[in-house]
C-alpha cells in the first residue's frame, strides 16, 4: 500500500490554511507573521496536552524519535479539533535532507494521515536539498528574505528576553516588551518594510536599545545554557517546558538562536564541497550565503553588546570551537553545532549546560553524550547534564537530574560571589 | 536540632542530628509508594518524641521527595549533592562514592575534579532490579545474598534493565541452573552495569565508599565490586543515612513540624493527573459485559470412567504449567494451571500420576507438549508430539471460533498475535523483550504496591479516573506510577491505568494497529492476562469492538496441544508416553556446562533421565549432540565470515609500518577494501579479532552513551585490543556517505556507522599513546576519492608516491567488488542447492556487522538447524530494479534490505527474517516498511531484536512459528 496524500500546489496558496508545528515560540510567532504578510494563510500550532503524544504513539512507530511523535501527534490533534475546514487545510513540515531519521518525518506524517483517515490533506515540504520537488511550499525571493528577517528578529528578541527576565524589577515587563516587538515586526512585514539586510542591522540596535529601558536589578544568578536536538531544545512541548522550569529555579537561561541551525545547514553544504568535492556551485553559493548570514548575525551581536547585553559570537568563529574535539564532518542531526554551542556557552560563562535530546537520538550519541567527557577535560568548569526526552520518561526523573546539575552550579556560584 | 529526610523511590529515611553532631534518631523504612502518609507519620513521630514541639532545621532530599518538598515549602536538596555533603564530613578521605538506591545508581568522584554521575532513565542494575530478580528466584534479598556467596560460577546476564535480565534469568531457572550461581551472576550484572553506565572512561580507584541499601545489605554485591574494580571499598556506619544526614547538614531553615504536616495534609487533598475515561460507566454496564463473556465457554463433561481414550496437552511456559485433558469429541475433561516454581518436570509428573490414580483405567491416546519447556517434556516423558506454542494457541482459537480473524494471546511473559486470512496465518506479531507489557508486568506492580494480582485487577474496574500512563516498558512505567501517586492518584486509578497501558502496548507497539479494521471483526483474546477483566474491558474500549474471551483463556496453549494430538492420532492407537510405573520411578539429573565447540560458547544444560537418555538444551547447533561440526554449506553468514577471516593470512612484512583496523560496523564490509589498499602500499595490517563478550568488557568502561547499539559499543573493545598490539596507527575512517548502489534517494550511512570513530577518539584514554586516524572521506565517487586521498596519505602517512597510491586505490575498489561478487555468486550456488534439496531459503537480513557472531548470537546457525538455507540481504539486493518506497530510502544498507524484501516476494520458497539491533533508531523506520513490502507480496514478516544478550528461546519460537505458519499455509492451499 502506498501512502499518497495530495501534492501541495501553488493554487492551494489561495484558499488553504497551512498549519505548522511550533518549535521556538518567539521566533515562530515572527515567522508566522512574515508568512501571512506574503498572502500565505498559515497558523503555528499551539495545541498541547497528553492527547498530542497519545496520537503520535498511536499512528507512528513507537521507537521513532520523540519529535516525530509529537509533531505528527500535534498535527492530528489539530485536525481532530474541528477548528479547521479540513478540505482547505494543508500541513507544512521541514526536512533537513541529512542522514538522520528526521528527513523521514514527512513520509511518516503521510502514512499517519492515511491511517487516521486524513489521506486527502496535502503535506508541503520546506527543505534545502530539492526533496519532494512536487510538493514543496512555493518560495519567492521576497518570502525567503522576510523569513530570514523574522527569524533573526525573533532570535534577538528571545535572547534579550532571556537576559532580562530573571532580573526584571516589575514582573511582566519583559513579556509585555516581547509581545510589543513581535507585533511591531508583524506590522513591518505587513507593510513590506524593514526586511532588507540594511534595515535588519539597523533595527537590531533599535530593539536592543529599547530592551535596555526595562528596569532590572542584577543579582548573582545561576547561568544555564540549553543545547540539544533542535526540536527538543526549543519546543516547550518537547522538553516539558524546560526553560520555564529553569527560570522558576532562579536561573538565567541562554538558548543559542534558531539561525545558528540555519547557518549550520548552510555551512554543511560548503563543507561537503570542501571535504568531498561535492556539488561545487552549490557549495560556493552556500559559502557566500553563510557570509551574508554571518554578517547579519554579527551586527545583532554588536547591537546587543552596545546596549549592555551579551550576544552570540560570529558563526565563523563558532565553527572553530569544536577543533580537536569533534570534526566539522559530523553533519547529521545537530552534529558539530551541538558541540560548538556547548563550548561557546562555556566561553561566555554559561558553564552549566542542559543537553536535551530525544531518547535514542542517534547523532547525539556522538555529538552530545560522546563529546562531554572531552569538553570536561578541556574545560574543568563545565557542568553538563544530558537529559533524554520521550513520551514516558517522567518529569520527576528529568528534573531530578537537572537539580543535581543546579546544586553543583549553586555551590560554585556561592564560592564565586563570596570571593 | 537538624533533621534530614530522604525519600527515595522505595524507602524513606530520616536522620535527626543534635548540636553535638550526634545522630539522636534515625529510621529506614519501605514506603510502598505511600509517600505522603509515611512522610507525615515520620514527621509527627519526630515532632512528638524528639522535638516535643520545638522548631528544628529541616531539609528534604531524594527522588520522591522533590514534589513533597514543593508542596510543604521545605527546601529540597538533590540527593547526590546531599550525599557529598555528608561524605565530606563523615569520611573526608574518600575518593569515590558508589551508591545504589532503589532505582538510581550513582558514582561520585570527589578527588581530582569533582564529578557526579547518575544513571540515565533506561538503566537497571539498581535495588528495584535486585528485588525483582529475588522475586523471580523466590527468595528474600537476604537469602539471595547468602546463596550468592556459595556460588561456584557466574553466567552472563544482561543488566541493561530488569525486563532484559528477566528473559536471561528465566531460562537459567528453567534449565536448572543453581540458584546461588544465578544470584551471584545477577550481582555481577549490577556491577557491570554500574561501571559501564557510569564510569565512562574515568578510572575508579583510591578509597571507595559504598552507600545505599543494596550495598549495605549484600556482602556478595560489595565483594563483586571489590573484585571487579580491584579495590577494597568500605561500607561505613550509617551507610543508609548519608543522604538524610547530608540534607540535615545542608538545611538552613527552621520549621515548626506541626505546620509542615498541615501543609502536607492540604496537598493530599487534590488530585491532579492526566486521566482517561472510566472502564465502566456503572454496575449495569459491568454486568452486561460479564454476562456476555460468560457465554464463551468450551464444552466440558465430567471425567468419569466412560470417557474412552483421552488426549493430554501440556503447555510448559516460562513461569507456569498448564495441562488440559480432552476426550475424543474434544470435550474438556480436566485442566490444571499452576506456577512452575522453576521445576516444571516434577510438577507435571505429579499431576499425571494423580490423574492415573484418580482414573485407574485412563487410556492416553496422545501426549503433546508445547511452550518453552516443550523439548524437555518431549524428551523426558516421551511425548508423541511437540509443537511450537504459537501453533498451539492458533489451533485452540481456531477450533473455538472457526471464522476468527485475529488472535491476541497475552501470557505471563509473551504476547503472541496472529492475523488469520482464509483460515491460515497471514501475519504474526510477537512482543520484544523491551516492550513486555504482559501478565508479569501487572503482577510486579501489584506486588510492589502490596496487593495480590487478582485483587489488584478488581480495583481497576470502577476507578473513576484511570491514570494515563502511556505504553512504555516496565522501567519507565515505574517512574510514571510514582509520579501519578505523587499527583494523588488512587490505587484504583493506577490499576486501571496499568491495565489500559498493557492494551496500548499490545496494540500500538506490538501489533502496530491504529484501527479495528486492521484486525478484523472476529477477535479472540486469550492468555492468562485476559482473565483480568480490566484488561479485557480496556481492550474492547480502546478498539471499540466486542471480542471473544474463551473461559479457558489461560489454558488455550494446552488445549490446542491436546487438540493437535487428537487430530494427528489415528483411532485405536495409544500414546508412547512413559507408563505409570516409569513415571513413579522417574528421576532427572541436571548439569550445566559451557560448550567449547566454537566461539558461541553456548551454555548447555544436560538433563540425564532415569532411563539413561540425555537431553541437551541451550545449543545453537548440533555439535554438542552429534559431536560433528555444524554444516555451514548452506549458511551464507558463515561464508561471509570466512571470506573476511581469510584476510588475516594475507599480509606483507610491513616495511612501511603496521596499521590496525578494527573489525567493527562498516569494516565488516570494507575490510577487503582497506586491507588491500594498505597491503598494496607495503603496510602490515593487523585486524582486531572477532568480537566476544570478553573483548566487549575490555572496552565497556569508555562507552559514553549506554543506549547506543551493541555493534557500536563493541568497537570500544576492538580499539582497546588494537591499542595493545604495538601498531603504528589505527585506521578507522568516518564516512557520512556509503557506496552508491543507486537503489534509493541517497546513499548515507546511519549516524553511528558514519561517525562512531569520533566517539572512540574522544573517549578512549588508550588512544593517548596510539595514533588514531579517522579521516572524513567519501568513497562513493572513485574519481574524487582518487584525487583527494593521496594528499591525506602524504600529509598523515608521509606516503609521497601518488601513483602508487592511485594504484592501491584501484586495487582496493577491485577487491571490494570481487568480495561483493563472491557473496552474490555463493548465494546463487546455495539457492540452487537448497532448491534441489527442497529446503526453504531464509534471507536473514541485517547489516554487514550482523555477520559478527557476538552480534548475531548464532541465529544463522539456529535457522540452518531448522533445515533451511540462510542467505544475506546483500547477496540478492541487486536482483531487483529500483522501486519506490513509502519511506525516504536514503541509507545504502537499508536500501538493500528493502530490495531483498521485494525480491523475496517474487520467490515462492524464500522468506525474510530481519535482524534488528536494540537501540537502532533507523529500524523504527525500516521495520514497518519491510513488513509492508513483504505483506504486499503476501509474505510473512519476522523480526528478531538482538542486543548484548539474546534470549535464544524466544528467537527459536519465532523461527519455528514462521516455519509452522509456512507449512500451515502450504497445507491450506
Amino acid at each position: 500500500m502506498e501512502y499518497l496524500t495530495p501534492n501541495f500546489t501553488k493554487e492551494m496558496l489561495k484558499d488553504y490554511t497551512i498549519l505548522f508545528p511550533n518549535m521556538a515560540p518567539v521566533q515562530f510567532a515572527c515567522i508566522e507573521k512574515g508568512m501571512r504578510s506574503e498572502g500565505i494563510h498559515c497558523e503555528v500550532l499551539q495545541n498541547a496536552g497528553s492527547e498530542v503524544a497519545q496520537l503520535g504513539l498511536k499512528y507512528v512507530h513507537n521507537d521513532t524519535c520523540y519529535p516525530a511523535l509529537l509533531v505528527i501527534g500535534q498535527f492530528l490533534d489539530a485536525l481532530n479539533s474541528g477548528k479547521y475546514d479540513l478540505h482547505h487545510t494543508a500541513l507544512l513540515i521541514s526536512q533537513s535532507g541529512g542522514g538522520c531519521r528526521a528527513s523521514n518525518y514527512i513520509k511518516l506524517l503521510r502514512k499517519a494521515l492515511v491511517k487516521a483517515g486524513y489521506g486527502y490533506i496535502p503535506v508541503a515540504s520546506i527543505n534545502p536539498t530539492g526533496l519532494e520537488a512536487s510538493s514543496s511550499l512555493p518560495l519567492t525571493v521576497k518570502l525567503v528574505r522576510k523569513l530570514i528577517a523574522c527569524a533573526y528578529y525573533g532570535d534577538e528578541i528571545s535572547a534579550l528576553r532571556n537576559q532580562i527576565i530573571p532580573y526584571e524589577v516589575h514582573p511582566g515587563d519583559t513579556e509585555a516588551w516581547v509581545n510589543k516587538w513581535v507585533s511591531t515586526i508583524g506590522e513591518w512585514m505587513e507593510k513590506d518594510k524593514e526586511y532588507s539586510i540594511h534595515s535588519i542591522k539597523k533595527n537590531f540596535q533599535k530593539i536592543a536599545n529599547d530592551a535596555s529601558g526595562i528596569e532590572i536589578k542584577r543579582v548573582p544568578k545561576i547561568k544555564v545554557g540549553i543545547v540539544g536536538e533542535i526540536f527538543v531544545k526549543f519546543s516547550p512541548l518537547g522538553n516539558n517546558d524546560l526553560q520555564a522550569f529553569l527560570e522558576k529555579e532562579g536561573c538565567e537561561v541562554n538558548m543559542p538562536g534558531l539561525m545558528g541551525y540555519i547557518n549550520y545547514c548552510c555551512a554543511n553544504f560548503h563543507l561537503d564541497t570542501k571535504l568531498y568535492d561535492m556539488n561545487k556551485t552549490f557549495g560556493i553559493a552556500a559559502g557566500q550565503l553563510l557570509n551574508i548570514l554571518d554578517s547579519i548575525g554579527q551586527s545583532c551581536t554588536k547591537a546587543m553588546q552596545e546596549a549592555g547585553f551579551h550576544g552570540e559570537g560570529s558563526f565563523k568563529k563558532l565553527m572553530k570551537k569544536p577543533e580537536g574535539i569533534l570534526s566539522l564532518g559530523v553533519k547529521m542531526g545537530e552534529g558539530w553545532l551541538l558541540c560548538a554551542e556547548m563550548i561557546e556557552l562555556i566561553d561566555e560563562g554559561f558553564s552549566n549546560i542542559v543537553c536535551a535530546q530525544p531518547f535514542g537520538c542517534l547523532p547525539n550519541h556522538i555529538a552530545g553524550k560522546g563529546v562531554t567527557n572531552k569538553i570536561r577535560e578541556r574545560y574543568p568548569q563545565a557542568n553538563i547534564t544530558a537529559v533524554d526526552y520521550d513520551p514516558s520518561s517522567t518529569k520527576v526523573n528529568q528534573e531530578n537530574r537537572i537539580k543535581l546539575m543546579l546544586a553543583v552550579a549553586k555551590e560554585k556560584l556561592q564560592t564565586e560571589t563570596s570571593m | 536540632m537538624r533533621v534530614g529526610l530522604d525519600i527515595g523511590s522505595t524507602t524513606i529515611k530520616c536522620a535527626v542530628i543534635d548540636d553535638n553532631d550526634k545522630i539522636v534518631y534515625s529510621s529506614y523504612d519501605r514506603h510502598y509508594s505511600h509517600i505522603i502518609e509515611k512522610g507525615k507519620e515520620l514527621l509527627q513521630k519526630i515532632n512528638s518524641e524528639i522535638l516535643h514541639g520545638e522548631k528544628a532545621i529541616l531539609a528534604i532530599s531524594g527522588s520522591a521527595g522533590m514534589g513533597l518538598s514543593d508542596s510543604c515549602g521545605v527546601p529540597f536538596v538533590q540527593e547526590v549533592y546531599a550525599e557529598r555533603v555528608a561524605a565530606s564530613r563523615k569520611s573526608p578521605d574518600t575518593d569515590v562514592i558508589i551508591e545504589l538506591g532503589g532505582e538510581d545508581a550513582k558514582i561520585l568522584f570527589l578527588t581530582n575534579g569533582v564529578e557526579v554521575r547518575m544513571n540515565g532513565s533506561c538503566a537497571g542494575g539498581t535495588g528495584a532490579f535486585i528485588d525483582q530478580m529475588a522475586t523471580l528466584l523466590k527468595m528474600s534479598a537476604d537469602e539471595m545474598d547468602k546463596e550468592a556467596c556459595k556460588a561456584e560460577k557466574t553466567y552472563t546476564i544482561a543488566s541493561r534493565c530488569g525486563v532484559f535480565a528477566k528473559s536471561d534469568v528465566q531460562p537459567l531457572i528453567n534449565q536448572g541452573a543453581k540458584a546461588g550461581d544465578i544470584a551471584a551472576s545477577i550481582y555481577q550484572a549490577v556491577v557491570n552495569q554500574t561501571i559501564a553506565g557510569l564510569a565512562q572512561g574515568r578510572p575508579i580507584k583510591g578509597n571507595i565508599l559504598y552507600l545505599g541499601g543494596p550495598l549495605t545489605f549484600s556482602k556478595c554485591l560489595k565483594d563483586s565490586f571489590d573484585k571487579t574494580l580491584h579495590v577494597h571499598g568500605t561500607c561505613p556506619e550509617n551507610s543508609l543515612l548519608y543522604v538524610a544526614m547530608g540534607a540535615a547538614y545542608y538545611a538552613d531553615k527552621a520549621f515548626d513540624f506541626t505546620k509542615v504536616v498541615e501543609a502536607l495534609e492540604q496537598y493530599n487533598a487534590h488530585a491532579d493527573f492526566a486521566s482517561l475515561p472510566p472502564l465502566f460507566k456503572n454496575r449495569e454496564e459491568y454486568w452486561a459485559f460479564k454476562n456476555r463473556h460468560a457465554k464463551a465457554s468450551v464444552p466440558r463433561i465430567p471425567f468419569d470412567q466412560e470417557v474412552g481414550p483421552v488426549h493430554i496437552g501440556i503447555d510448559s511456559g516460562s513461569t507456569t504449567i498448564k495441562i488440559a485433558v480432552i476426550d475424543n469429541a474434544s470435550n474438556l475433561l480436566f485442566t490444571d494451571y499452576r506456577s512452575n516454581d522453576g521445576q516444571p518436570l516434577p510438577l507435571v509428573i505429579d499431576t499425571l500420576l494423580k490423574l492415573f490414580e484418580q482414573h485407574p483405567n485412563m487410556q492416553v491416546a496422545s501426549l503433546t507438549a508445547t511452550g518453552y519447556g516443550e523439548e524437555l517434556m518431549k524428551n523426558a516423558l516421551h511425548c508423541d508430539f511437540g509443537l511450537v506454542e504459537t501453533v498451539a494457541h492458533f489451533t485452540a482459537a481456531k477450533y473455538f471460533k472457526p471464522d476468527v480473524d485475529f488472535i491476541i494471546d497475552i501470557g505471563g511473559q509473551d504476547m503472541k498475535c496472529f492475523k488469520i486470512e482464509d483460515g491460515a496465518i497471514s501475519d504474526i506479531f510477537l512482543n520484544e523483550a523491551c516492550s513486555s507489557g504482559c501478565g508479569s508486568f501487572l503482577q510486579t506492580f501489584a506486588q510492589a504496591l502490596g496487593y495480590k494480582v487478582e485483587d489488584f485487577a478488581k480495583l481497576a474496574l470502577f476507578a473513576d479516573k484511570p491514570v494515563d500512563l502511556g505504553s512504555r516498558c516496565t522501567v519507565f512505567m515505574n517512574s510514571s506510577v510514582k509520579q501519578a501517586q505523587k499527583d494523588g492518584a488512587s490505587i484504583e486509578c493506577i490499576s486501571a491505568g496499568l491495565a489500559i497501558s498493557v492494551v496500548k502496548n499490545a496494540l500500538y507497539k506490538v501489533i502496530r494497529a491504529s484501527s479495528v479494521e486492521q484486525l478484523g471483526r472476529n477477535i479472540v483474546v486469550q492468555g492468562g492476562t485476559f482473565y483480568n477483566e480490566a484488561v479485557l474491558r480496556a481492550f474492547e474500549k480502546e478498539m471499540g469492538v466486542n471480542v471473544i474471551r474463551p473461559d479457558i483463556a489461560g489454558l488455550m496453549g494446552a488445549y490446542g496441544a491436546a487438540l493437535y494430538g487428537k487430530a494427528h492420532t489415528k483411532p485405536g492407537i495409544l500414546s508412547n508416553m512413559l507408563t505409570k510405573e516409569e513415571l513413579q520411578a522417574f528421576t532427572c539429573k541436571t548439569q550445566s556446562i559451557q560448550c567449547q565447540g566454537c566461539g558461541n560458547h553456548c551454555q548447555l544444560t544436560i538433563n540425564t533421565f532415569s532411563d539413561g537418555t540425555r537431553y541437551i538444551s541451550g545449543n545453537r547447533c548440533e555439535k554438542p549432540v552429534t559431536g560433528k561440526a555444524s554444516d555451514d554449506s548452506l549458511n551464507l553468514y558463515a561464508y561471509k565470515l570466512q571470506l573476511l577471516e581469510s584476510y588475516r593470512n594475507k599480509n606483507t612484512d610491513g616495511s612501511r609500518g603496521t596499521v590496525g583496523i578494527p573489525l567493527v560496523l562498516n569494516m565488516y564490509e570494507l575490510l577487503p577494501f582497506w586491507h588491500t589498499f594498505f597491503t598494496t602500499l607495503g603496510y602490515k595490517v593487523i585486524i582486531s579479532p572477532l568480537s566476544s563478550r570478553a573483548l566487549y568488557q575490555q572496552g565497556q568502561g569508555t562507552i559514553p552513551s549506554d543506549t547506543a547499539c551493541y555493534p557500536a559499543k563493541l568497537s570500544h573493545g576492538h580499539v582497546h585490543w588494537l591499542s595493545q598490539q604495538n601498531v603504528d596507527c589505527i585506521f578507522y575512517p568516518c564516512m557520512s556517505y556509503n557506496m552508491d548502489e543507486h537503489k534509493g534517494d541517497n546513499h548515507y550511512n546511519c549516524p553511528i556507522v558514519a561517525y562512531y570513530p569520533e566517539t572512540l577518539k574522544d573517549n578512549m584514554t588508550e588512544l593517548e599513546n596510539t595514533k588514531f586516524y579517522n579521516p572524513f572521506i567519501d568513497i562513493s565517487n572513485r574519481k574524487i576519492f582518487k584525487k583527494k586521498f593521496p594528499k591525506y596519505m602524504k600529509d598523515v602517512f608521509q606516503y609521497n608516491d601518488k601513483k602508487m597510491i592511485e594504484e592501491a586505490i584501484d586495487k582496493a575498489y577491485l577487491e571490494y567488488e570481487k568480495h561483493m561478487e563472491a557473496i552474490r555468486v555463493k548465494a546463487q550456488e546455495m539457492i540452487a542447492r537448497a532448491r534441489k534439496e527442497n529446503k526453504h531459503i531464509i534471507v536473514l537480513a541485517g547489516r554487514p556487522y550482523h555477520v559478527d557472531p557476538e552480534v548475531n548470537h548464532g541465529i544463522d546457525k539456529l535457522i540452518v538447524k531448522q533445515n533451511a538455507c540462510v542467505i544475506t540481504e546483500d547477496s540478492i539486493a541487486h536482483l531487483v530494479q529500483p522501486f519506490s518506497t513509502n519511506v525516504l530510502n536514503q541509507w545504502t544498507y537499508h536500501a538493500r534490505l528493502y530490495a531483498a524484501a521485494k525480491y523475496c516476494t517474487m520467490q515462492p520458497d524464500m522468506d525474510l527474517v530481519q535482524l534488528v539491533s536494540f537501540g537502532c533508531g533507523l529500524d523504527a523506520i525500516t521495520t514497518d516498511e519491510t513488513r509492508e513490502i513483504l505483506q504486499e507480496g503476501n509474505k510473512l514478516y519476522t523480526q528478531l531484536k538482538i542486543d548484548e544478550i539474546t534470549n535464544l528461546g524466544a528467537v527459536n519460537i519465532r523461527i519455528r512459528s514462521l516455519f509452522a505458519a509456512l507449512k500451515e499455509r502450504e497445507e491450506e492451499k
